[in-house]
């Protein structure tokens, strides 16, 4: 293979169709490592959601479906974007792939301020686990169940949050990068970054597209 | 991939929200709502790695590898729900 016009190539790949296969292979292998952590959650979340369904659901009633859907709807279409944003990568416009990671990060920041409102309003109604915790009842175990499934609903959904946060920091890096280079031609790197953040992003976009009918989507039929 | 197959798949996925929510108001079954809604949610996860995440246009290594954390998953789940299932 004829590596000499390939500068900055290093010595273990053989061209830069190589190089651009094993960034996306590594990047999926970090998104297999995310699997293992998110699906241990999921596990211990579906075996008591079997164990205690009664309770799980009764304490899902108190989530804001509204919310909860309107969020769902807000990260797919950041997805979308940033979809739009490697398919402008691939064309080497860093312009209009600038502008759909503007538009990802936008739709990401709308995402995490709702969910700051869901756990205010949380706050607010003694949903949060711990001394002040208060749901209607006095059965001390439906209780206690009730509690549990706030424990995983605050967990899972603040850990999600924090990838969010992350993948956020990540393409607003990317986005000042672009605009201090935004008359030199797209490299292979800057594509291949492109491509990696938006598998990660789809990654944290199927999480939550689990989480709400898990958290959500089960409590009793009131519109 | 063209704007218009990224277009019908985003409006796929919101048709598919709408599924969901218009389900979690019907009157079910609760472990019947569970198991349709995972169903609607696992429709939109493949919509989302096979186009978003690009397998569709990708080499049998990375397929592999993109199964791979499913694949585990599911050993998982189908192991433990055995424990708990028969107990």
């Amino acid at each position: 293979m004829n590596r000499d016009h390939i500068s900055d190539l290093p010595d273990h790949l053989s061209d830069s169709n190589q190089r651009a296969e094993m960034a996306t292979l590594g990047m999926w292998i970090f998104l297999t490592t995310e699997v293992l952590f998110f699906g241990a959650l999921f596990l211990a979340f579906t075996i008591y959601r079997h164990k205690y369904s009664a309770d799980f659901v009764a304490a899902s009633d108190h989530l804001n479906v509204w919310l909860g859907g309107l969020n769902t709807f807000i990260l797919l279409t950041s997805s979308f974007f940033v979809a739009l944003a490697v398919a402008a990568a691939h064309a080497g416009n860093r312009k209009r792939t600038n502008w759909h990671l503007c538009a990802t990060v936008i739709l990401a920041v709308i995402f995490l301020g709702i969910k700051a409102i869901e756990y205010h309003q949380d706050f607010t109604e003694k949903l949060i686990p711990g001394r002040h915790f208060n749901v209607s009842g006095t059965d001390s175990s439906a209780i206690a169940h009730q509690q549990l499934f706030f424990c995983f609903y605050f967990i899972m959904t603040g850990i999600h949050a924090f990838h969010m946060i992350a993948g956020t920091g990540v393409m607003a890096w990317m986005i000042m990068k672009n605009l201090r280079t935004k008359e030199d031609p797209m490299t292979q790197t800057d594509r291949i970054r492109v491509e990696s953040i938006g598998l990660y992003w789809h990654f944290v976009d199927i999480v939550w597209v689990f989480l709400l009918p898990l958290l959500y989507l089960t409590g009793l039929e009131r519109l | 991939m063209k704007f218009s197959t990224l277009l019908s798949v985003y409006i796929g996925l919101v048709l598919l929200l709408a599924l969901s929510l218009g389900m979690a108001f019907m009157p079910l079954h609760g472990s019947l709502k569970l198991v349709v809604g995972l169903a609607v949610a696992a429709a939109k996860a493949t919509l989302i790695v096979w186009f978003f995440m690009h397998v569709r246009y990708q080499s049998g290594l990375i397929r592999v590898f993109a199964a791979a954390g499913g694949f585990w998953l599911l050993l998982m789940f189908v192991l433990t729900a055995v424990d708990y299932l028969t107990r």
